[in-house]
Protein backbone atom coordinates (compact mmCIF):
# COMPACT_ATOMS: atom_id res chain seq x y z
CA UNK A 1 0.00 0.00 0.00
CA UNK A 2 1.04 3.60 -0.51
CA UNK A 3 -0.28 6.87 0.82
CA UNK A 4 -3.38 8.12 -0.95
CA UNK A 5 -2.84 11.08 -3.31
CA UNK A 6 -6.02 12.84 -2.24
CA UNK A 7 -6.59 14.11 -5.74
CA UNK A 8 -10.15 14.20 -6.99
CA UNK A 9 -11.14 13.60 -10.58
CA UNK A 10 -12.96 16.13 -12.72
CA UNK A 11 -16.68 15.51 -13.24
CA UNK A 12 -17.28 14.01 -16.69
CA UNK A 13 -18.72 16.26 -19.38
CA UNK A 14 -21.95 15.62 -21.28
CA UNK A 15 -23.20 17.26 -24.44
CA UNK A 16 -24.85 20.65 -24.02
CA UNK A 17 -27.60 19.32 -26.31
CA UNK A 18 -29.89 21.09 -28.77
CA UNK A 19 -31.51 23.24 -26.10
CA UNK A 20 -28.32 24.76 -24.66
CA UNK A 21 -29.72 28.20 -25.47
CA UNK A 22 -32.41 27.89 -22.78
CA UNK A 23 -29.74 27.80 -20.11
CA UNK A 24 -27.09 30.01 -21.66
CA UNK A 25 -28.84 32.42 -24.05
CA UNK A 26 -32.49 32.17 -22.98
CA UNK A 27 -33.82 34.95 -25.18
CA UNK A 28 -32.46 33.09 -28.24
CA UNK A 29 -34.61 30.09 -27.25
CA UNK A 30 -37.65 32.32 -26.74
CA UNK A 31 -37.45 32.20 -22.94
CA UNK A 32 -37.85 35.78 -21.79
CA UNK A 33 -38.64 37.37 -18.49
CA UNK A 34 -36.49 35.33 -16.09
CA UNK A 35 -33.33 37.44 -16.35
CA UNK A 36 -33.12 41.13 -17.28
CA UNK A 37 -30.79 40.14 -20.13
CA UNK A 38 -28.74 37.19 -21.37
CA UNK A 39 -25.33 36.71 -19.80
CA UNK A 40 -22.31 37.68 -21.90
CA UNK A 41 -24.14 39.73 -24.52
CA UNK A 42 -20.97 41.74 -25.15
CA UNK A 43 -17.35 41.47 -24.00
CA UNK A 44 -16.89 45.25 -24.18
CA UNK A 45 -18.56 48.39 -22.88
CA UNK A 46 -18.71 51.92 -24.18
CA UNK A 47 -15.30 53.55 -23.72
CA UNK A 48 -13.23 50.37 -24.06
CA UNK A 49 -9.69 50.92 -25.34
CA UNK A 50 -8.57 49.36 -28.59
CA UNK A 51 -9.76 48.71 -32.12
CA UNK A 52 -13.35 47.50 -32.34
CA UNK A 53 -13.57 44.51 -34.64
CA UNK A 54 -16.21 42.12 -35.91
CA UNK A 55 -15.56 38.44 -36.50
CA UNK A 56 -18.08 36.45 -38.49
CA UNK A 57 -18.04 32.78 -39.33
CA UNK A 58 -19.74 29.43 -39.16
CA UNK A 59 -19.14 26.09 -37.50
CA UNK A 60 -19.16 23.36 -40.13
CA UNK A 61 -19.75 19.70 -39.35
CA UNK A 62 -18.00 16.84 -41.15
CA UNK A 63 -20.43 17.02 -44.08
CA UNK A 64 -19.72 20.71 -44.70
CA UNK A 65 -23.04 21.84 -43.23
CA UNK A 66 -23.01 25.10 -41.27
CA UNK A 67 -24.44 24.09 -37.90
CA UNK A 68 -27.52 26.05 -36.84
CA UNK A 69 -27.42 25.10 -33.18
CA UNK A 70 -23.85 25.83 -32.03
CA UNK A 71 -23.33 28.02 -28.95
CA UNK A 72 -19.95 29.63 -28.49
CA UNK A 73 -18.12 31.44 -25.73
CA UNK A 74 -15.10 33.68 -26.02
CA UNK A 75 -12.59 34.90 -23.45
CA UNK A 76 -9.92 37.43 -24.24
CA UNK A 77 -7.43 39.97 -22.96
CA UNK A 78 -7.74 43.75 -23.33
CA UNK A 79 -5.85 45.90 -25.84
CA UNK A 80 -2.74 45.79 -23.64
CA UNK A 81 -2.85 42.02 -23.30
CA UNK A 82 -4.19 41.95 -19.75
CA UNK A 83 -7.02 39.70 -18.66
CA UNK A 84 -9.83 41.05 -16.47
CA UNK A 85 -8.73 40.60 -12.89
CA UNK A 86 -5.08 41.27 -13.71
CA UNK A 87 -3.71 44.50 -12.35
CA UNK A 88 -4.21 47.45 -14.69
CA UNK A 89 -6.69 45.65 -16.94
CA UNK A 90 -9.23 47.79 -18.83
CA UNK A 91 -12.36 48.03 -16.63
CA UNK A 92 -14.51 48.44 -19.76
CA UNK A 93 -13.69 44.94 -20.97
CA UNK A 94 -15.44 41.96 -19.37
CA UNK A 95 -13.58 39.74 -21.83
CA UNK A 96 -16.40 37.18 -21.97
CA UNK A 97 -18.98 36.81 -24.71
CA UNK A 98 -21.61 34.28 -25.70
CA UNK A 99 -22.90 34.07 -29.22
CA UNK A 100 -24.85 31.53 -31.22
CA UNK A 101 -24.97 30.36 -34.80
CA UNK A 102 -27.98 31.93 -36.50
CA UNK A 103 -31.02 29.62 -36.66
CA UNK A 104 -31.42 30.14 -40.40
CA UNK A 105 -27.96 30.83 -41.84
CA UNK A 106 -25.67 29.19 -39.28
CA UNK A 107 -23.54 32.33 -39.15
CA UNK A 108 -22.25 33.83 -35.92
CA UNK A 109 -20.93 37.32 -35.19
CA UNK A 110 -18.57 38.35 -32.42
CA UNK A 111 -18.15 42.09 -31.90
CA UNK A 112 -15.25 42.94 -29.63
CA UNK A 113 -11.88 44.66 -29.60
CA UNK A 114 -8.63 43.26 -30.91
CA UNK A 115 -6.72 41.94 -27.88
CA UNK A 116 -3.05 42.74 -27.30
CA UNK A 117 -0.27 40.17 -27.08
CA UNK A 118 -0.27 38.35 -23.77
CA UNK A 119 2.89 37.78 -21.77
CA UNK A 120 2.55 34.41 -20.15
CA UNK A 121 3.94 33.07 -16.89
CA UNK A 122 7.63 32.46 -17.63
CA UNK A 123 7.82 35.52 -19.90
CA UNK A 124 6.90 34.03 -23.28
CA UNK A 125 4.72 36.24 -25.46
CA UNK A 126 1.62 34.94 -27.16
CA UNK A 127 0.37 36.66 -30.32
CA UNK A 128 -3.03 38.40 -29.96
CA UNK A 129 -5.74 35.79 -29.77
CA UNK A 130 -9.27 35.14 -28.54
CA UNK A 131 -10.03 31.91 -26.72
CA UNK A 132 -13.14 30.13 -27.91
CA UNK A 133 -15.22 27.20 -26.75
CA UNK A 134 -17.85 25.53 -28.91
CA UNK A 135 -20.83 23.69 -27.45
CA UNK A 136 -23.60 21.90 -29.34
CA UNK A 137 -25.64 18.77 -29.66
CA UNK A 138 -23.28 15.99 -30.75
CA UNK A 139 -20.26 17.61 -29.09
CA UNK A 140 -19.73 15.49 -26.00
CA UNK A 141 -17.13 17.73 -24.41
CA UNK A 142 -16.81 21.42 -25.25
CA UNK A 143 -14.20 22.14 -27.90
CA UNK A 144 -11.54 24.69 -27.09
CA UNK A 145 -9.71 26.65 -29.77
CA UNK A 146 -8.21 30.09 -30.45
CA UNK A 147 -8.73 32.84 -32.99
CA UNK A 148 -5.51 34.54 -34.14
CA UNK A 149 -5.37 37.36 -36.72
CA UNK A 150 -3.74 37.32 -40.14
CA UNK A 151 -2.61 40.96 -39.83
CA UNK A 152 -0.59 40.27 -36.67
CA UNK A 153 2.86 38.77 -36.30
CA UNK A 154 2.11 35.18 -35.34
CA UNK A 155 5.61 33.85 -36.03
CA UNK A 156 6.74 33.65 -32.39
CA UNK A 157 3.54 32.32 -30.87
CA UNK A 158 4.31 29.26 -28.70
CA UNK A 159 1.00 27.52 -29.34
CA UNK A 160 1.06 27.97 -33.11
CA UNK A 161 4.71 26.83 -33.12
CA UNK A 162 3.61 23.55 -31.63
CA UNK A 163 1.44 22.62 -34.59
CA UNK A 164 3.52 20.15 -36.53
CA UNK A 165 1.59 20.24 -39.81
CA UNK A 166 2.13 23.87 -40.85
CA UNK A 167 -0.96 24.16 -43.09
CA UNK A 168 -3.10 23.47 -40.03
CA UNK A 169 -1.91 26.72 -38.45
CA UNK A 170 -4.20 28.51 -40.91
CA UNK A 171 -7.25 26.96 -39.25
CA UNK A 172 -6.61 29.21 -36.23
CA UNK A 173 -6.11 32.45 -38.15
CA UNK A 174 -8.96 34.85 -38.88
CA UNK A 175 -8.86 36.33 -42.39
CA UNK A 176 -9.17 40.05 -42.76
CA UNK A 177 -12.15 40.83 -45.01
CA UNK A 178 -12.42 44.57 -44.49
CA UNK A 179 -11.66 47.42 -42.17
CA UNK A 180 -11.99 45.94 -38.69
CA UNK A 181 -13.75 42.86 -39.96
CA UNK A 182 -12.55 39.29 -40.02
CA UNK A 183 -13.79 35.90 -41.09
CA UNK A 184 -13.20 32.81 -38.95
CA UNK A 185 -14.77 29.47 -39.83
CA UNK A 186 -14.50 26.34 -37.73
CA UNK A 187 -14.51 22.85 -39.17
CA UNK A 188 -15.18 20.10 -36.67
CA UNK A 189 -14.02 17.26 -38.86
CA UNK A 190 -12.43 16.35 -42.16
CA UNK A 191 -10.76 18.65 -44.72
CA UNK A 192 -9.38 21.74 -43.02
CA UNK A 193 -10.31 20.45 -39.57
CA UNK A 194 -9.76 23.18 -36.99
CA UNK A 195 -7.00 22.58 -34.46
CA UNK A 196 -8.75 21.96 -31.13
CA UNK A 197 -6.85 22.31 -27.91
CA UNK A 198 -6.27 20.32 -24.76
CA UNK A 199 -4.65 22.68 -22.28
CA UNK B 1 -6.62 36.55 -10.40
CA UNK B 2 -5.31 33.06 -10.76
CA UNK B 3 -2.54 31.68 -8.64
CA UNK B 4 0.41 31.36 -10.95
CA UNK B 5 0.41 27.64 -11.54
CA UNK B 6 -0.76 25.58 -14.45
CA UNK B 7 -3.99 23.61 -14.57
CA UNK B 8 -3.64 19.89 -14.13
CA UNK B 9 -3.94 18.17 -17.49
CA UNK B 10 -7.49 17.09 -18.22
CA UNK B 11 -8.00 13.37 -17.64
CA UNK B 12 -9.64 12.69 -20.94
CA UNK B 13 -10.35 9.04 -20.04
CA UNK B 14 -13.04 10.06 -17.57
CA UNK B 15 -14.83 12.14 -20.19
CA UNK B 16 -17.08 10.93 -22.99
CA UNK B 17 -15.54 9.87 -26.26
CA UNK B 18 -16.10 12.42 -29.05
CA UNK B 19 -17.23 9.86 -31.62
CA UNK B 20 -19.93 7.42 -30.57
CA UNK B 21 -21.79 5.60 -33.32
CA UNK B 22 -25.02 5.13 -31.36
CA UNK B 23 -25.24 8.88 -30.75
CA UNK B 24 -25.66 9.73 -34.39
CA UNK B 25 -25.10 13.48 -34.20
CA UNK B 26 -21.65 12.89 -32.72
CA UNK B 27 -20.57 11.11 -35.90
CA UNK B 28 -20.17 14.27 -38.06
CA UNK B 29 -19.42 16.54 -35.11
CA UNK B 30 -16.42 14.79 -33.55
CA UNK B 31 -12.91 15.95 -34.45
CA UNK B 32 -11.06 13.12 -36.15
CA UNK B 33 -7.57 14.47 -35.44
CA UNK B 34 -5.96 14.51 -31.99
CA UNK B 35 -6.32 17.61 -29.84
CA UNK B 36 -3.22 19.79 -29.49
CA UNK B 37 -1.94 19.41 -25.94
CA UNK B 38 0.26 21.84 -24.09
CA UNK B 39 0.57 23.36 -20.64
CA UNK B 40 -2.12 25.88 -19.80
CA UNK B 41 -1.34 29.60 -20.11
CA UNK B 42 -2.85 32.77 -18.65
CA UNK B 43 -5.49 32.46 -21.37
CA UNK B 44 -6.90 29.33 -19.71
CA UNK B 45 -5.92 30.11 -16.12
CA UNK B 46 -8.00 33.29 -16.00
CA UNK B 47 -11.71 33.42 -16.59
CA UNK B 48 -14.87 35.49 -16.21
CA UNK B 49 -16.14 36.14 -12.69
CA UNK B 50 -19.73 36.87 -11.79
CA UNK B 51 -20.88 38.57 -8.62
CA UNK B 52 -23.91 38.23 -6.38
CA UNK B 53 -25.38 41.31 -8.08
CA UNK B 54 -26.10 39.11 -11.09
CA UNK B 55 -28.42 36.76 -9.25
CA UNK B 56 -32.05 37.87 -9.06
CA UNK B 57 -34.45 36.97 -6.28
CA UNK B 58 -36.05 34.02 -8.12
CA UNK B 59 -33.10 32.89 -10.25
CA UNK B 60 -32.46 29.76 -8.17
CA UNK B 61 -36.08 28.67 -8.05
CA UNK B 62 -37.27 27.20 -11.35
CA UNK B 63 -40.64 26.38 -9.79
CA UNK B 64 -41.59 30.02 -9.78
CA UNK B 65 -38.95 32.07 -11.64
CA UNK B 66 -40.80 32.08 -14.95
CA UNK B 67 -43.70 33.90 -13.36
CA UNK B 68 -41.47 35.84 -10.95
CA UNK B 69 -43.26 34.27 -8.03
CA UNK B 70 -46.83 34.66 -9.28
CA UNK B 71 -47.61 30.96 -9.93
CA UNK B 72 -46.01 27.55 -9.53
CA UNK B 73 -44.89 25.03 -12.13
CA UNK B 74 -46.47 21.58 -12.29
CA UNK B 75 -44.35 18.62 -11.20
CA UNK B 76 -42.64 16.84 -8.38
CA UNK B 77 -40.99 19.50 -6.26
CA UNK B 78 -37.28 18.89 -5.71
CA UNK B 79 -34.31 20.64 -4.19
CA UNK B 80 -30.93 19.98 -5.77
CA UNK B 81 -27.88 20.75 -3.70
CA UNK B 82 -24.21 19.91 -3.57
CA UNK B 83 -20.74 21.25 -3.56
CA UNK B 84 -18.29 22.37 -6.21
CA UNK B 85 -14.70 21.35 -5.48
CA UNK B 86 -11.55 21.35 -7.56
CA UNK B 87 -9.28 18.35 -8.07
CA UNK B 88 -7.25 19.42 -5.03
CA UNK B 89 -10.48 19.00 -3.01
CA UNK B 90 -10.65 22.72 -2.40
CA UNK B 91 -14.09 24.36 -2.52
CA UNK B 92 -14.74 26.58 -5.52
CA UNK B 93 -16.47 29.63 -3.98
CA UNK B 94 -18.67 32.20 -5.74
CA UNK B 95 -18.79 30.40 -9.02
CA UNK B 96 -21.74 30.58 -11.38
CA UNK B 97 -23.89 27.50 -12.03
CA UNK B 98 -26.55 27.65 -14.73
CA UNK B 99 -29.16 24.95 -15.15
CA UNK B 100 -31.75 24.14 -17.79
CA UNK B 101 -34.21 21.32 -18.19
CA UNK B 102 -37.46 20.01 -19.65
CA UNK B 103 -40.74 20.44 -17.79
CA UNK B 104 -42.50 17.64 -15.90
CA UNK B 105 -43.88 16.29 -19.18
CA UNK B 106 -40.49 16.16 -20.88
CA UNK B 107 -40.99 19.27 -23.04
CA UNK B 108 -38.50 22.11 -23.39
CA UNK B 109 -39.51 25.72 -23.82
CA UNK B 110 -37.45 26.11 -26.98
CA UNK B 111 -38.42 27.10 -30.50
CA UNK B 112 -36.87 23.85 -31.77
CA UNK B 113 -38.66 21.44 -29.41
CA UNK B 114 -41.70 20.03 -31.21
CA UNK B 115 -42.55 17.16 -28.84
CA UNK B 116 -46.33 17.15 -28.27
CA UNK B 117 -46.15 17.03 -24.46
CA UNK B 118 -47.63 20.38 -23.44
CA UNK B 119 -45.72 23.42 -22.30
CA UNK B 120 -46.36 24.44 -18.72
CA UNK B 121 -47.40 28.11 -18.74
CA UNK B 122 -45.64 28.54 -15.40
CA UNK B 123 -42.34 26.90 -16.27
CA UNK B 124 -39.47 28.45 -18.25
CA UNK B 125 -36.81 25.84 -17.64
CA UNK B 126 -33.67 27.75 -16.70
CA UNK B 127 -32.11 29.09 -13.56
CA UNK B 128 -28.81 30.05 -12.03
CA UNK B 129 -27.05 30.32 -8.69
CA UNK B 130 -23.63 31.00 -7.21
CA UNK B 131 -21.75 28.70 -4.87
CA UNK B 132 -21.17 30.14 -1.40
CA UNK B 133 -17.75 30.69 0.16
CA UNK B 134 -17.50 26.95 0.90
CA UNK B 135 -18.51 25.84 -2.57
CA UNK B 136 -22.09 24.88 -1.64
CA UNK B 137 -25.01 25.57 -3.94
CA UNK B 138 -28.69 24.72 -4.11
CA UNK B 139 -31.73 25.39 -6.22
CA UNK B 140 -35.38 24.40 -6.32
CA UNK B 141 -37.05 22.93 -9.37
CA UNK B 142 -39.47 20.27 -10.52
CA UNK B 143 -38.26 16.85 -11.60
CA UNK B 144 -38.00 16.94 -15.41
CA UNK B 145 -39.78 14.27 -17.42
CA UNK B 146 -38.02 11.78 -19.67
CA UNK B 147 -38.44 12.59 -23.35
CA UNK B 148 -38.10 10.86 -26.71
CA UNK B 149 -35.59 12.15 -29.24
CA UNK B 150 -34.85 11.41 -32.86
CA UNK B 151 -31.77 9.19 -32.94
CA UNK B 152 -32.48 5.50 -33.35
CA UNK B 153 -36.11 4.46 -33.66
CA UNK B 154 -37.05 4.58 -29.99
CA UNK B 155 -34.54 6.51 -27.92
CA UNK B 156 -35.51 8.29 -24.73
CA UNK B 157 -33.46 10.63 -22.61
CA UNK B 158 -33.46 9.71 -18.95
CA UNK B 159 -34.66 12.46 -16.62
CA UNK B 160 -31.82 14.97 -16.44
CA UNK B 161 -30.87 18.52 -15.60
CA UNK B 162 -28.25 20.29 -17.73
CA UNK B 163 -25.49 22.01 -15.73
CA UNK B 164 -23.06 24.71 -16.84
CA UNK B 165 -20.28 25.57 -14.38
CA UNK B 166 -17.67 28.29 -14.81
CA UNK B 167 -15.03 27.81 -12.12
CA UNK B 168 -12.48 30.60 -11.94
CA UNK B 169 -10.52 29.80 -15.08
CA UNK B 170 -11.70 29.48 -18.68
CA UNK B 171 -9.91 26.12 -18.77
CA UNK B 172 -12.17 24.86 -15.96
CA UNK B 173 -15.32 25.47 -17.96
CA UNK B 174 -17.62 22.45 -17.82
CA UNK B 175 -21.04 21.56 -19.17
CA UNK B 176 -22.60 18.31 -18.02
CA UNK B 177 -25.87 16.66 -17.01
CA UNK B 178 -27.26 15.36 -13.74
CA UNK B 179 -29.27 12.13 -13.77
CA UNK B 180 -31.55 10.71 -11.10
CA UNK B 181 -30.96 7.63 -8.98
CA UNK B 182 -32.99 4.64 -10.10
CA UNK B 183 -33.95 5.86 -13.56
CA UNK B 184 -33.98 2.74 -15.80
CA UNK B 185 -33.46 4.87 -18.92
CA UNK B 186 -29.88 5.76 -17.93
CA UNK B 187 -28.70 2.29 -18.98
CA UNK B 188 -30.39 2.63 -22.37
CA UNK B 189 -29.26 6.13 -23.28
CA UNK B 190 -26.58 6.50 -25.97
CA UNK B 191 -25.70 9.99 -24.72
CA UNK B 192 -25.03 8.69 -21.20
CA UNK B 193 -23.07 5.84 -22.82
CA UNK B 194 -20.63 8.25 -24.47
CA UNK B 195 -18.97 8.07 -21.03
CA UNK B 196 -17.45 4.66 -21.43
CA UNK B 197 -16.47 3.97 -17.84
CA UNK B 198 -19.54 3.09 -15.85
CA UNK B 199 -17.88 4.28 -12.65
CA UNK B 200 -17.54 7.74 -14.21
CA UNK B 201 -21.13 7.83 -15.50
CA UNK B 202 -22.28 6.91 -11.98
CA UNK B 203 -20.76 10.18 -10.78
CA UNK B 204 -23.48 12.00 -12.75
CA UNK B 205 -26.29 10.12 -11.01
CA UNK B 206 -27.62 12.12 -8.07
CA UNK B 207 -28.81 10.07 -5.09
CA UNK B 208 -32.06 10.78 -3.34
CA UNK B 209 -31.15 12.61 -0.14
CA UNK B 210 -34.09 11.98 2.15
CA UNK B 211 -32.38 13.58 5.16
CA UNK B 212 -32.27 16.88 3.35
CA UNK B 213 -35.79 16.57 1.99
CA UNK B 214 -38.61 18.43 3.68
CA UNK B 215 -41.83 16.70 4.68
CA UNK B 216 -44.96 17.80 2.81
CA UNK B 217 -42.79 20.00 0.59
CA UNK B 218 -39.90 18.63 -1.52
CA UNK B 219 -37.49 15.74 -2.08
CA UNK B 220 -33.77 16.52 -2.17
CA UNK B 221 -31.10 15.19 -4.50
CA UNK B 222 -27.39 15.70 -3.92
CA UNK B 223 -25.07 16.46 -6.83
CA UNK B 224 -21.41 17.23 -6.19
CA UNK B 225 -19.21 18.58 -8.96
CA UNK B 226 -15.43 18.53 -9.39
CA UNK B 227 -13.67 21.04 -11.65
CA UNK B 228 -10.07 20.90 -12.85
CA UNK B 229 -7.49 21.94 -10.28
CA UNK B 230 -4.17 23.74 -10.47
CA UNK B 231 -0.93 21.88 -10.08
CA UNK B 232 0.52 22.46 -6.65
CA UNK B 233 4.12 23.52 -6.99
CA UNK B 234 6.66 25.67 -5.26
CA UNK B 235 9.04 25.68 -8.22
CA UNK B 236 7.47 28.02 -10.74
CA UNK B 237 10.48 30.34 -10.89
CA UNK B 238 12.64 27.94 -12.86
CA UNK B 239 13.98 28.77 -16.33
CA UNK B 240 11.91 27.69 -19.33
CA UNK B 241 12.79 24.13 -20.29
CA UNK B 242 14.94 23.44 -17.23
FE1 LIG C 1 -31.88 17.63 -22.37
Amino acid sequence: MVQPLDILVETPSQTAGPYVHIGCIPSFAGVDGIYPEDLGLSPIEEGVKGEVITITGSVFDGTGWAMRDAMMESWQADAQGLYPGQEGADPKLSGFCRFAADKDSGEFTLRTIKPGSVTNRGGATMAPHINVMVFARGINIGLHTRIYFEDEDNSQDPLLARIEQRPRVDTLIAKKIGDGSYRFDLRLQGDGETVFLDL
Amino acid sequence: MTDSSALMARRREVHPVAYYEDYKTSVPRSPSLPLLSMESTFSEETGPRFGHGLIGKYDNNLICNYTQGAALAVGERIRVHGRVLDENARPVPNTLIEIWQANAGGRYRHVKDTYFAPLDPNFGGCGRTLTDENGFYEFMTIRPGAYPWPNRGNDWRPMHIHFSIFGHAFGQRLISQMYFQGDPLIDLCPIAATIQKRSQLDRLVAPLDLQNSRGMDYLAYKFDIVLRGSRQTMFENKMEGM
